[in-house]
């Protein structure tokens, strides 16, 4: 590729051709301010904050779109490059509602960072601003138009990585609206309730619904007895909600503090994650075995669940009918805790903790009441846990390390790497091969399944049966495995598919910011849990033997049927 | 309306509709033609037209609602027998545009892109109508009226039914 060699600020670089401004910029430690552009995902240069001079140009140009082409001549700083960079962020400002002192995003907004760095006072621009309802039709995902800066960022995330498209702008000028076609409500649209719109915009415009006050509420009653279960990727970004380094994990400070906020028991769903992989690993060789509907789908997360349900009604034979960890954990909470430690199970309340938006969706799907109530009650994002902490002024860092509570707190390696892309699959290999062979796995470590490719295929030998595998993360890539198997070109045997970039440690109710670099620390930090562990395969998990002797009898079994497996309904497209 | 004009008049419709797919099918930048064939065909994009369009051409009912909004010559409302525009151009305005706009808004009981429940009345308020000499002034269908004031309002819009 041809180099060319521009000036920035006094300063050359020789870059690669077709560099933008704002990359040759950050080469030298020069940072441009953005707004609208968010790496790889939206660059469309709509809003005009990062412009700088460039020598010989009429006019100011977007840094992070206008290519530098040889002997350019850039200046990021003048005073009127300052300016217009003012004027920008004043129009915004001007049809901006202001209320930060009780906004959600208050002091990790982007725009209001903008408004500090440059120092706005006053604006001087008056007009009208534009008054829209607030959308809460969703359980998962709240809009407020009105705190939209019209990036664009979430039309860009739902519709390029998700392929879902469940938002679009409307009209334009002054009008412009950034919402659902027809102007729908988000719940009556195909939107999964990802949230990964919620993770990418730069205010609050839109943002997970918040459900703190169902769990003070529950806290603060006598009667109930409130339970706690923390998915696997809270752990390992939790920390992030309060100012640690991306990737710390802090699972023992995550257990002080949620039994300092006066939880009964502090529970993992790490042990029905491991429950899971007994119960869809048993399935995936039945299926096998007896000819049944083959590749099998994951079915943990249900981003993905609703994603197949509108969009590939068809495969849904496909898709295993385990329930996922969560409402595995609710129902066994509910019915077999609850007998065990003779409590009435409609005095247990359970709260979720989780790294998801669409979890708030799935809780609430009617099907999700096996155990006689609703199985969970309230799922949390960590972004929520984060500022009940704050609230209660709990500092994640300053936390002494705690345990877990037993039984329903006992988990193994396997159940911890849930939380990113593979992680199910990996976990389930670890124990498919050791039932299939009979025979304790030399290296428990199948890397293939690691890392952030956007689709992941390989071939793992289980004894004399060769497995096919792919992973999926993402739902755009989701499309291109499921395209496969509409086509019957696809012969796997086991397919992973999680809705998030990244799986679970990069899902849609994680700390804000979220991008790539954050996310490859927080996958990190899961496979270090994982190998801190004793015990690493989820069939070994003690807990999870006790609960078959003492209740489920045996994977697959009736009660299982009952309370640990599911069906889905096909949806449609606007039907 | 007698009952059974109605479905006899759908079923051309339909036709209609589906002889603009068979003659753009395949054809690229479809989009836009087409939009613009079925509200000669309806009258207006009704929302299951949208999703009938966004089916043919496999792209996602939002990009195609969203296109359909950007441009001022779709609606997707059913539009009345009779518009009137009036006009809010600098001009217009000056002179009281904005006087007589809400004066229409009261004698038609709707307001800016609404039609009236009768579908005799479709209101719009446009930028400029290039006589600003007349202003204020509005346009029913193709006739213009100009140096309006708002009591002469309800004499011109009689004159359409
Ligand atoms: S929650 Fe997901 S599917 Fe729904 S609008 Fe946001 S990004 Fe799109
Ligand atoms: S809702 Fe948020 S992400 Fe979407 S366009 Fe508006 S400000 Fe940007
Ligand atoms: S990938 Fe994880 S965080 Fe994202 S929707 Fe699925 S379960 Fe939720
Ligand atoms: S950040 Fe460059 S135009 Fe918005």
């Amino acid at each position: 590729m041809a180099l060319v060699t521009v000036t920035i600020d006094g300063q050359k670089i020789v870059v690669e051709e077709g560099t933008t401004i704002l990359d040759a910029a950050q080469k030298l430690g020069i940072k441009i301010p953005t707004l609208c552009y968010l790496k790889d995902i939206n660059e469309i240069g709509a809003c005009r904050i990062c412009v700088v001079e460039v020598k010989g140009a009429r006019t100011f140009m977007p840094a992070c779109v206008t290519k530098v082409t040889e002997g350019m001549e850039v200046r990021t700083n003048t005073p009127a490059v300052i300016e217009a960079r003012k004027v920008v962020l004043e129009l915004i400002l001007a049809n901006h509602p202001m209320e930060c002192l009780t906004c959600v995003r208050n002091q990790n907004c982007e725009l209001q960072k903008l408004a500090e760095q440059f120092g706005i006072k006053e604006v001087r621009y008056e007009g009208a601003k534009r008054e829209y309802p607030i959308d809460d039709s969703s359980p998962a995902i709240i809009r407020d138009p009105r705190k939209c800066v019209l990036c664009q960022r979430c039309i860009a995330v739902c519709s390029n990585i998700q392929t879902v498209d469940a938002l679009t702008d409307q009209k334009r000028g002054f009008d412009t609206l950034i919402a659902p076609a027809f102007n729908e409500k988000l719940a009556n649209m195909e939107c999964v309730q990802c949230g990964q719109c919620s993770l990418v915009c730069p205010t609050a415009a839109i943002q997970e619904v918040d459900d703190t006050d169902k769990v003070w509420a529950a806290l603060a009653d006598p009667k109930k007895y409130v339970v706690v279960q923390t998915a696997p990727a809270t752990r390992v970004q939790l920390g992030e909600t309060m100012g640690m380094a991306p990737g710390s994990i802090v699972t023992g400070k995550m257990v002080a503090g949620l039994r300092r906020l006066g939880f009964d028991k502090v529970f993992d769903t790490d042990f029905t994650a491991d429950l899971t992989i007994v119960e869809e690993g048993n399935e995936l060789l039945q299926r096998i075995k007896s000819g049944g509907v083959l590749p099998m789908i994951t079915s943990c997360c249900p981003g993905w669940i609703k994603f197949v349900e509108h969009f590939y009604p068809d495969l849904l034979p496909h898709v295993s009918t385990c329930k996922s960890p969560q409402q595995m954990f609710g129902a066994m909470a509910k019915t077999y805790y609850a007998q065990k430690e003779g409590i009435d199970p409609g005095d247990i309340f359970v709260v979720s903790i989780m790294p998801c938006t669409a979890k708030k969706f799935e809780c609430q799907r009617p099907e999700m009441k096996s155990s006689g109530y609703q199985d969970v009650d309230v799922a949390l994002t960590s972004r929520e846990l984060g500022r009940m902490f704050k609230q209660a002024n709990i500092s994640v860092a300053e936390m002494p390390e705690e345990e877990y509570d037993a039984p329903l707190g006992i988990s193994t390696g396997a159940g911890a790497i849930f939380g990113a892309s593979g992680g199910v699959m990996e976990a389930a290999l670890r124990t498919v091969y050791e039932v299939v062979t009979g025979k304790e796995l030399e290296n428990i470590n199948f890397v293939e399944c690691r890392g952030l490719t956007g689709v992941k295929e390989a071939t793992v030998q289980v004894g004399d049966m060769p497995v096919k595998i792919a992973i999926a993360h993402g739902l755009g890539n989701a499309r291109k495995v499921l395209d496969k198997v509409r086509a019957g070109e696809a012969d796997y045997h086991f397919i992973e598919i999680m809705a998030c970039p990244g799986g679970c440690i990069g899902g849609g109710g994680s700390p804000i910011p979220t991008d790539t670099e954050v996310r490859l620390k927080r996958i990190d930090a899961t496979y270090t849990v994982d190998e801190r562990m004793v015990l690493r395969k989820s069939h070994d998990n003690p807990a999870v033997k006790a609960l078959y002797e003492e209740f489920l009898e045996k994977p697959l079994g009736h009660k299982s049927h009952e309370l640990l497996h599911t069906h889905y309904t096909p949806r449609g497209i606007c039907e | 309306m007698s009952s059974c004009a109605q479905p006899a008049e759908d079923v051309q419709k339909e036709k209609e509709l589906l002889e603009l797919f068979e003659k753009w099918r395949g054809v690229k930048g479809a989009l836009i033609p087409i939009l613009q064939g079925a509200q000669a065909i309806y009258g207006y994009l009704p929302k299951d037209v949208i999703l009938r369009i966004s089916r043919e051409l496999k792209l996602p009912p939002s990009r195609v609602y969203g296109v359909a909004t950007f441009y001022a010559q779709f609606h997707l409302k059913p539009r009345g027998r009779n518009i009137v525009r009036v006009c809010l151009g600098t001009a217009c305005h000056v002179r009281g545009g904005a006087k007589i706009f809400e004066k229409m808004q009261k004698e038609l009981g709707i307001g800016n892109g609404d039609t009236t429940e009768d579908l005799r009345y479709t209101l719009e308020t446009v930028a400029c109508l290039g006589c600003c000499g007349l202003s204020p002034v509005i346009m029913v269908n193709d006739d213009t009226y100009g140096r309006l004031t708002p009591d002469k309002l309800k004499g011109i819009l009689d004159n359409y039914q």
